[in-house]
């Protein structure tokens, strides 16, 4: 379903993505690991067209990312990002409900309302959290937020962009469950990127791990463990040592 | 030789580029507005941020500088027996230049910069980016809503502004300096001509433009982290502070030159 072909992107001298090569399959729970500074972020936000690749293509269903009308292209995405990204102007609820009070998927106001409090509900929030404001949440709480108003208008493709970085491990935990039910639930395509081994084992379906700006290795999470790839193997098990150099 | 050639290029070049850049914001500005989806409700939040919520700002800024204008006006016209000329030079001095290049600066101090740093927020911390994947143009959602406002509430500013400096500036000389109220008021509003009035207004859309245009630009070009939030916000005051005093000087030769 998403398919990226030798794709390549540079920030002045610093080339981030030198020809990676991906099949994301139609439903499946698609995990980048990677260490930091690899370009898995860079990756996720070039479907979006928040970052343009210089070289390559991403096909989505076999059409250029971004093709044709784009915001019907972007109401089939609904992402997480690493810091919440929440609206700090609007309560709760308006920033759940965001894409469903304008555009295209706009609804009347109470009925989005409605729409944000089931989907708080369907991430372990409760109805008093709607009219509060994101800076009066805890980071967790932040985190579920930014999920259900991934979610709210139940798009096909949903990206995950480091779920579980800042939270406590119990958090961390509650929020990788969270995300396989709700991927398993709504049937959708997940693309996942993070270096938490935590996360990769409870919301992979596929691994693909990033390095050097290409697909190092990838394939069923079940094979991950007995890869026979050293790079891999190195970063599953966190060592200092081997082929990855500690310090980039 | 070259090496001066170079230091003197080198910011020049850069000066242009940031004009380039800016020109190119307000045309892409110019092209949201025409174009739905208008987003009403940041709109009119916008209008109440900048308009209503400056109007303390900016009316204690026009008393007390109308009323230190009286003063100045009347002990400097008394050194060639022209104290009397205070309710004229009071009036045109407000309205004219005061009146629009204070309201024009406090609103690049309170709004470009408030402006600036909340758009350069919301992008270090992706929210400009969860935008776009909300489906949701920046420019549409946090520009033009604002540099609209801008464009409609700073003349109303500047009006008001206008007619707190005459205040200040009568009360203290029909207070202070022994003026007969009823004189000095005549002498304002017969003072006074249509076009002093238009070209305060004309300069505050002009100066309420910059600001708001200013703040969304630095903001939206703003460099990472908190250094980054501080130099957008400290750039774009600047930016619109010089904007505003070039555009002044450019409007006020349109208006008055003979």
């Amino acid at each position: 379903m998403i398919r990226y072909i030798d794709v390549h992107k540079s920030f002045g001298s610093n080339h981030v993505l030198r020809g990676m090569t991906l099949d994301v399959p139609r439903g499946e729970s698609m995990v980048i690991i990677g260490g930091s500074g690899t370009g898995k972020s860079v990756a996720l936000k070039s479907v979006l067209g928040l970052v343009t690749p210089d070289a390559g293509q991403i096909l989505v269903d076999g059409r250029p990312a971004g093709a044709g009308d784009r915001d019907a292209f972007l109401a089939r995405f609904g992402m997480l990002f690493q810091g919440g990204a929440l609206f700090d102007s609007l309560p709760v609820w308006q920033n759940v409900a965001f894409r469903l009070m304008r555009g295209a998927l706009k609804r009347p106001r109470s009925e989005a309302r409605d729409i944000a409090i089931e989907k708080l509900r369907r991430v372990g929030l409760t109805p008093d959290v709607a009219d509060r404001l994101p800076a009066e949440l805890s980071g967790g709480m932040q985190k579920r937020v930014g999920l259900a108003r991934a979610i709210a208008a139940e798009p096909e493709i949903i990206f995950f962009d480091e779920p579980t970085t800042g939270l406590d491990p119990i958090m961390a935990g509650v929020i990788n469950d969270l995300i396989r039910e709700i991927v398993v639930e709504m049937g959708a395509t997940a693309m996942t990127i993070t270096h938490d081994m935590s996360s990769v084992r409870a919301i992979a379906d596929r691994v693909a791990m990033l390095h050097g700006g290409k697909i190092r290795w990838a394939g069923p999470v079940a094979d991950m463990d007995h890869s026979g790839d050293p790079y891999l193997d190195q970063f599953i098990h966190g060592r200092a040592e081997g082929p990855i150099e500690a310090v980039r | 030789m070259w090496r001066l050639l170079g230091g003197i290029g080198a910011p020049v070049l850069a000066i242009l580029a940031a004009i380039g850049r800016v020109t190119i914001f307000a045309g892409q500005t110019l092209r949201h507005v025409v174009r739905p989806p208008f987003y009403g409700r940041e709109f009119m939040t916008a209008l109440a941020q900048i308009g209503w919520l400056s109007l303390p700002v900016v009316g204690l800024t026009a008393l007390f500088t109308g009323g230190a204008l009286a003063l100045q006006i009347y002990a400097g016209g008394s050194r060639f027996d022209a104290a009397a000329v205070v309710p004229q030079i009071v009036a045109i001095g407000m309205v004219r230049e005061l009146g629009p290049v204070l309201v024009g600066l406090m609103i690049a101090a309170r709004v470009t910069s408030s402006i600036a740093a909340e758009i350069a927020t919301m992008k270090v911390t992706e929210q400009i980016d969860a935008l776009v994947t909300l489906s949701t143009h920046p420019m549409k959602y946090l520009t033009v809503p604002r540099v609209l406002a801008g464009l409609i509430t700073v003349p109303f500013l500047v009006g008001v502004g206008d007619i707190i400096g005459i205040f200040g500036g009568y009360q203290v000389a029909v207070r202070s300096l022994g003026f007969n109220s009823a004189t000095y008021l005549q002498n304002t509003v017969d003072f006074l001509e249509p076009l002093d009035i238009v070209s305060s207004l004309v300069k505050g859309a002009a100066f309420g433009g910059i600001a708001t245009l200013m703040g969304c630009y630095s903001g939206m070009s703003s460099g990472r982290g908190a250094q980054g939030v501080g130099q957008a916000t400290k750039s774009s005051v600047e930016a619109a502070a010089v904007l505003i005093l070039a555009a002044n000087f450019i409007l006020t030769g349109v208006f008055f030159s003979v």
